[in-house]
């Protein structure tokens, strides 16, 4: 097997010096940056020491994935090419991943359905693999608008799943994310969703770490199982191939390692706390009326809060970081004094409040909604109206809205 | 990996199962000139295998892993079928991930290895039916051809689907009855393996597993070409016995009998220019070597 050896402090072919993840996230000097979203998660990932990163044009998808293209060819990525589909491209990241190698890709909308095949698989080889999920619609009529919707059908996938609000956000976790994702006791992908166009293609203020710093290396060794290299025995997996059997072995088998995955998940709960800070964030969830959100839903709830404070109602928030491992404990505390919950949501189905209902007592208080789908965006006062609406208050008629 | 790698801690040998036993004493990992000649007096690469009796898929796998020319430093591909039935017995890494997307997964693992050991050969060798390689898995099988990966595909062609019980596939021959084909195939047998010369591959041969030696030649060749100059393709006719009616002792025959002059299995191959001139080289240094030991065996 090849030395599994520290390289902090030493550098990489860039001049890059490899820091440690912690010290470079959390001490190391910040520099604030005008960029895009998609300008973001390049930046990220020149310090990310990423070894392959495979691309895919139409998703709809975010400039990021031809952005890092560009990085590549400055030398910070080990290989980077286009796929032919994003089935073929989740199929080469698992190859890259079963070889040992940090992996990186991005998808959005229908690329997501069309690749959704490799993603129980990925969890279920414990590859972690990271993929920018820029969240579109997945209708038909066809639409390339933002629209969550797709992050309800990574849930029960094996995934990890994070819900970025902002580009910051996105900043920090591609980068904590392999932290995260490579524990050897997680050791599971991790789906980083943002809202697609929203945060793509808007321009922020970011601060970033120093260019010249980089994450450590992945250590493939460090995996609970084989690198599929010959650097290590090739041990005989199992002495009758499972898939065809139908007998007592073989479904506990299957059982166990399906549980294990869910038991990794819930072994990753206590490093997301660590390196994202809680799986929420809250402010003021003593008020009576609390709003539970992800994703850009929550800068327009803290819009909305502020309006209703104008009006003299106090409103809570709650910012919903991590959707796997899900914060139960935490959301359930967070709303115990709220008598009236309210869960905006881009998407048609409301897929956050159901989570929600199933997490908290009394969920005859979570109010589904707003909803907006299919790339509309939520103003403030909408969220507002429904606030007021449902706790009888006098709500002026938004135009449009035919209330 | 060097066999020192699989060497078992002297404490723990007999705790050891036999076959892990046999492989660290006598498998042929790292030995040159490995080939079909070793079956028999040395551990295959191959445990037990669960193929129904007489299968020519088992045959092709044996022949196959006595072939590879660096099996200690060679990952396998696999994909569903009746070939996954058997990787999990094989004494290489192995990777079996979803249908059909075999040649993408080779993809990635052939670049991330490349990364991870750019002074070291590694080889990348895929293995699938002709249900993975030509239908569900075309798109990915022709691309990887198309970017020249440096990998090998191998597809055993048993023109059917044999594991889910006997389907019509694209490398079925037309007219043939078969379950989704009820009135017989509609269309001809695919021609992938001129599909695959004109997508790119510098090496394709057409032939049954009859002859281990012709085997041994033409997995090495593929695996060599690609490791240097870009993709191979090699299909081997592998009949399924049981779908074709066959008895378990006549799987050899219909080899024997498919691969006539006339019959589809006839041997053909193809070389692009480079894999010849590289195959040249080869033989020249083959030979030279053969004559350094014959003059040192003289002297001696």
């Amino acid at each position: 097997m090849a030395e599994t050896k520290s390289h902090i402090g030493t550098q990489n072919k860039k001049g890059q010096t490899y820091t440690d993840a912690w010290q470079m996230m959390h001490e190391a000097p910040r520099n604030p940056s005008f960029y895009t979203g998609s300008e973001v998660i390049k930046e990220a990932l020149r310090r990310a020491s990423c070894d392959v990163m495979i691309a895919y044009p139409i998703t709809p998808q975010s400039e990021a994935a031809a952005l890092i293209g560009e990085l590549f060819a400055e030398g910070y990525i080990g290989d980077y090419f286009r796929g032919e589909s994003e089935f073929a491209v989740m199929s080469q990241c698992a190859g890259a991943a079963f070889g040992g190698a940090r992996v990186f890709t991005t998808t959005a909308g229908p690329g997501t359905m069309r690749a959704m095949e490799n993603f129980p698989m990925w969890a279920g080889a414990r590859l972690p693999i990271q993929m920018i999920v820029t969240c579109r619609g997945i209708n038909s009529p066809l639409s390339i608008q933002p629209d969550t919707i797709e992050i309800s059908y990574l849930l029960n996938t094996g995934m990890l799943v994070w819900h970025a609000e902002t580009a910051q956000d996105f900043f920090d976790w591609i980068l904590k994310g392999f932290m995260v994702s490579e524990e050897p006791e997680v050791h599971l992908p991790l789906a980083l969703c943002c809202d697609g166009f929203f945060v793509t293609h808007t321009k922020d203020v970011v601060n970033l770490t120093p260019a010249d710093m980089c994450l450590p290396p992945y250590d493939p060794y460090r995996s609970p199982v084989p690198c599929m290299d010959m650097e290590c025995p090739p041990v005989r997996m199992m002495r009758d191939p499972f898939i065809m059997k139908s007998n007592y072995i073989s479904y506990a088998t299957h059982a166990s390692w399906q549980q294990e995955i869910w038991a990794a998940i819930e072994r990753s709960r206590k490093h997301t706390i660590k390196w994202i800070n809680g799986l929420i964030d809250t402010e003021n969830t003593d008020a009576e009326v609390v709003i539970v959100a992800s994703g850009t839903a929550v800068s327009q709830g803290r819009e909305a809060i502020r309006l209703l404070e104008d009006e003299g109602v106090r409103c809570g928030l709650i910012k919903v970081k991590s959707l796997r491992p899900w914060p139960g404990e935490e959301i359930r505390e967070a709303t115990k004094n709220a008598k009236h919950i309210f869960v905006p949501e881009f998407n048609v189905t409301g897929w956050l409040a159901k989570e929600i209902k199933a997490t908290i007592p009394n969920s005859e208080r979570v109010h589904a909604g707003p909803h907006v789908c299919g790339g509309m965006t939520m103003p403030p006062e909408i969220i507002v109206s429904e606030i007021k609406t449902a706790l009888g208050l006098r709500s002026e008629s938004l135009a449009g809205r035919g209330s | 990996m060097s066999k020192e790698r699989i060497k078992i801690s002297p404490d723990l040998y007999d705790i050891m199962p036999s076959d892990y036993q046999d492989l660290v004493q006598s498998a042929t990992y790292g030995k040159e000139d490995r080939g079909w000649k070793d079956i028999g007096t040395s551990k295959e690469l191959i445990e037990q295998h669960s193929l129904c009796a007489g299968c020519p898929e088992s045959m092709a796998f044996r022949y196959i892993l006595a072939s590879l020319p660096n099996p200690e430093d060679t990952v396998m591909v696999g994909s569903t079928g009746c070939t996954s039935l058997v990787f999990p017995m094989v004494a290489v890494h192995n990777i079996h991930s979803l249908f059909g997307n075999q040649n993408a997964i080779a993809s990635g693992l052939k670049r991330a290895l490349s990364v991870r050991f750019p002074d070291r050969v590694k080889d990348v060798v895929v293995l699938a039916g002709d249900g993975a390689t030509v239908d569900i898995g075309l798109d990915m099988t022709l691309q990887a051809w198309f970017r020249q990966e440096k990998f090998t595909t191998i597809c055993f062609d048993n023109e059917l689907y044999a594991n889910t019980g006997g389907q019509e596939s694209g490398l079925m021959q037309k007219g043939f009855v078969a379950k989704m084909a009820p009135v017989g195939k509609l269309f001809d047998k695919v021609r992938l393996p001129e599909i695959a010369r004109e997508s790119g591959c510098h090496y394709v041969v057409n032939c049954t597993v009859s002859k281990p030696s012709l085997v041994e030649k033409v997995i090495r060749n593929s695996v060599l070409i690609a490791r240097e100059i870009g993709p191979t393709y090699i299909q081997l006719y592998t009949p399924c016995i049981l779908e074709i009616g066959k008895n378990s002792m006549e799987g050899l025959q219909e080899m024997r009998d498919s691969e006539k002059p006339t019959e589809r299995f006839a041997y053909k191959e193809y070389v692009s220019e480079p894999a010849k001139q590289f195959l040249a080289e080869l033989a020249a240094k083959d030979k030279e070597r053969k004559a350094a030991a014959k003059q040192l065996a003289g002297k001696a």
